[in-house]
């Protein structure tokens, strides 16, 4: 949370000597609670001063980060409570959930492992998988832990027991994979600190905020900083309920025992209803939502909700200006025009895939903008449209020299014209693209 | 040490508006925190979700609406009393298709035989809404609330060019009526604004600020619903506080996620299963942000839906 910069100037050593370059300490706190300067200016500032005030320049939300090299997934450091106030940092990790005595362990394990899908040029796939230790045999559990570091070097491990020697010897098992573990309970909080320490991050569990709070800070105490907390909700009431007060204390008071991230278990025996829980942990705070088993539909869903919810408000999606051809194209096929914005395209895109009509689809860098925005803001000119049609060296390949437009910039159709010049011919297209698919079946009847 | 909760403190209350007559008629709204908050506040009425049924048969459908629909196509009346009867709806919404001038281009009239017929085979709330062309909606949606006078429907969408008409109609026949704007908070509060001023009450007012599916800009319409909710409750903008309305089934079954087959992306799984996830996912993230009432399509979606509204409003 920021500072006032008076509480900062209670830090400072009050003694004006302009050290920094600024008048006053009072003018040097102002500018450091504004973030245009920084504590190393001044020379004289005490270590207590730096350690506080490094403590409070810190995101109220700790980032931790579970497993390592390729698998490092971080985890935290959010600042805000709604994505319209800024973008949420580091987006929520899928976990899928396998018992250590799954007779098809290395099948699943191996599933999750290769499952990868591509959607609108972005790769996705699982995050970690949670091993339980159905089992209640520590050999089994080490065992099974084993398997899935070995066969999924690539994904995170979370090690579901609330045993502290079984967990001691699983970590053995997956040395330096730095693997998250399902966790401790105010009861077992003692023996488990000791066996993770330094070794792996820890998810503490308890219904009670009072004892979820007392737990984080006796960890943090102990030194085993690197925290996910679990308020154990019953129902999505209570897991919407539980992650905004704890988001809410930590964010706006700079709350420390509720600044970590925070833990969901979202496996319910009805898959659709384990999608809409999931789905509200990843747009309510949830940075680890534990899955029951892993189903393509269910992860294309929910990789797509975080891809929507992690997000910068301020900055829009883009894709890269080239012409897209859509399905076998010939000389007859149409040219459509639309702006780079990723929500525009996505859309034209997808209608155009309706229509099964041949297309291509020259898409222009407006720096993301959507068709209305980029023309208002003088971005989708007629000259601009013009030039990069010429370029792209599409011309040769057309028989009609035709290209079509939004019907929201039909004012541009006349001058464009003029500047391609030659047999070029100006169609103005529809307004919504839900009416391509008719526009482009009448073009294609002739 | 006891934690010291820190409550939100709310200066509005989204209004309540209900739908419908009798012992079935719907209320929704009345909120006096953000959404589900009842640890700060009032969570208000259940959200309320309508089943989308169409005038004319849909040109091409995917394979899980077929699955669903195809038995009801063609007979909206039938199609109604079937979501009432056997899927124990709680509204219906009569989406007046074929009236779309680029289309079949049906005229008032019968639109209006249509919207008498599906009202004699229910007694739920019913929601009327146009081919969305805003010329011919004032027209439309004239006759239909004539047609449906007595029966506190909610109509829509009123927009910039045709807000007149379908407001005074709405008036002179006691309906209630949907404001749509284009994704924009600004907008939304500007088309109530017009509203309230040709007389009508912004007690009677649904918002849609625009449905978008997921993967489809969910995250503007997301936004947008939360300003607005937080305009309402904490700023107390009173035009910022009739109910919401996200109309998912006009967008969430045309996108690719719910369409394509198993045999083009294998690696996308099962596709009933995923067009189900895909409506109710989107749901879920608008009912968190704040919306009152979907518009939905797939009956496998509206139950996971359902089910998690038990857990959200226990
Ligand atoms: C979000 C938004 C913004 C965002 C930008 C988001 C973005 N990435 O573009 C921000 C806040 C940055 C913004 C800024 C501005 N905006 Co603005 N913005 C909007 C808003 C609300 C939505 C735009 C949007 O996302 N549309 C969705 C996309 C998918 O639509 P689309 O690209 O047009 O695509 C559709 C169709 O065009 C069609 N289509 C697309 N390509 C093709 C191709 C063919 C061949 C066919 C047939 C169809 C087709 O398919 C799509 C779906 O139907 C609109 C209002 C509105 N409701 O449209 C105003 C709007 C576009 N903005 C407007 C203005 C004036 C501006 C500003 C100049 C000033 C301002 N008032 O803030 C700045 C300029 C920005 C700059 N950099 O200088 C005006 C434009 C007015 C006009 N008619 O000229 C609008 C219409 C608002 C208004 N009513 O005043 N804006
Ligand atoms: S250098 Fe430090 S002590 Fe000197 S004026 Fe600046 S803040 Fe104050």
């Amino acid at each position: 949370m920021a500072l006032t910069g008076i509480e900062i100037f209670k830090h400072l050593p009050k003694t004006n000597c302009k050290d920094c370059g600024y008048p006053t300490c009072l003018a040097f706190a102002m500018k450091l609670a504004a973030k245009q300067a920084s504590l190393d200016a001044c020379p004289h500032a005490s270590e207590e001063a730096k350690a506080f005030l490094g403590a409070a320049s810190a995101p109220p939300v700790r980032k931790v980060v579970i497993g390592a090299g390729d698998a490092a997934w971080p985890l935290g450091e959010e600042t805000v409570l709604f994505r319209h106030e800024k973008k949420f940092v580091n987006p929520c990790a899928y976990a899928i959930k396998i018992s250590d005595n799954d007779p098809e362990l290395a099948a699943k394990v191996k599933q999750i492992a290769d499952f990868k899908v591509d959607r609108v040029g972005v790769h996705y796939g699982a995050n970690m998988v949670a091993v339980h230790d159905s089992s209640g045999d520590g050999a089994a559990f080490s065992a099974a832990v084993k398997k899935v570091a070995d066969a999924a070097p690539r994904l995170g491990i979370i090690l579901m027991s609330r045993d502290a020697q079984r967990i001691g010897a699983a970590l053995s098992a997956c040395e330096g994979k730095k693997p998250l573990i399902y966790g401790a309970a105010k009861e077992t909080l003692d023996q488990i600190l000791p066996v993770v320490k330094g070794k792996a991050s820890l998810v503490l569990s308890a219904g009670d905020l009072d004892e979820l709070s007392a737990m984080a800070e006796k960890a943090a105490g102990s030194g085993v900083e690197d925290l996910i907390l679990d308020p154990m909700p019953g129902n999505a009431r209570e897991a919407l309920e539980r992650f905004t007060i704890m988001r809410r204390l930590a964010v706006k008071k700079n709350y420390k025992p509720f600044g970590y991230p925070l833990f969901m278990n979202a496996v319910h025996e009805d898959a659709q209803v384990e999608g809409a829980l999931a789905t509200l942990g990843t747009m309510k705070y949830a940075s680890v939502i534990v899955l029951g088993a892993l189903r393509s539909w269910e992860m294309l869903g929910l990789l797509t909700s975080r891809l929507n919810i992690y997000t910068d408000p301020q900055k829009p999606m883009q894709v890269d200006q080239k012409i897209y051809e859509m399905g076998t194209v010939n000389g007859d096929s149409p040219l459509i025009v639309t702006t780079n914005f990723a929500l525009t395209y996505f859309i034209v895109a997808g209608e155009i895939e309706n229509s099964k009509v041949p297309t291509r689809l020259a898409v222009q860098d407006v720096e993301g903008l959507s068709v209305l925005t980029a023309w208002a803001a003088g971005k989708f000119t007629a000259g601009k449209i013009a030039e990069f049609i010429k370029e792209s060296g599409v011309e040769k390949q057309l028989t009609r020299k035709e290209v079509i437009l939004p019907g929201y910039v039909a004012v541009l159709s006349g001058a464009l014209e003029d500047k391609l010049g030659g047999e070029w011919k100006v169609v103005v297209g529809p307004r919504e693209a839900n009416q391509i698919p008719q526009f482009l079946k009448a073009r294609a009847k002739g | 040490m006891a934690v010291e909760i820190l409550k939100e403190k709310y200066t509005g209350k989204v209004n309540t508006v209900t739908i419908g007559t009798g012992d079935k008629a719907m209320t929704v709204g009345g909120a006096t925190a953000l959404p589900f908050h009842s640890f700060e506040g009032e969570a208000g009425n259940r959200p309320m979700i309508a089943y989308e049924i169409l005038d004319m048969p849909p040109e091409d459908s995917p394979a899980a609406q077929k699955e669903a629909w195809d038995a009801h196509w063609g007979d909206p009346a039938q199609w109604a009393r079937y979501c009432q009867n056997e899927l124990s709806a709680k509204a219906v919404a009569l989406r007046l298709v074929s009236t779309d001038p680029d289309g079949k281009n049906a005229g008032p009239e019968d639109a209006a035989e249509t919207v008498k017929k599906v009202l004699a085979a229910i007694d739920i709330p019913l929601i009327i809404l146009g081919c969305f062309k805003e010329a011919k909606d004032g027209q439309v949606l004239k006759a239909a609330a004539d047609a449906a006078r007595g029966r506190n429907c909610l109509i829509g969408k009123a927009q910039e060019e045709n807000y007149k008409t379908i407001a005074a109609a709405a008036i002179s026949n006691g309906h209630k009526l949907i404001a749509f704007s284009n994704l924009d908070f600004n907008l939304s509060k500007q088309i109530n604004i017009l509203l309230t001023q040709t007389g009508f009450n912004i007690n009677d007012i649904v918002i849609d600020p625009t449905a978008s599916a997921l993967g489809y800009g969910l995250e503007y319409t997301y936004s947008v619903i939360e300003r607005i909710r937080a305009a309402g409750l904490v700023q107390n903008d009173a035009m910022m506080q009739p109910p919401m309305l996200l109309d998912l089934a006009s967008v969430v079954w045309k996108v690719k996620e719910v369409k394509a087959g198993e045999d083009q992306l294998p690696e996308w799984g099962n596709v009933s299963e995923r067009g189900t996830h895909w409506e109710a996912s989107t749901a879920v993230s608008m009912l968190t942000a704040g919306a009152e009432i979907l518009v939905m399509s797939s009956p496998k979606a509206v139950q996971a839906v359902e089910k998690t509204l038990d857990q959200l409003m226990k």
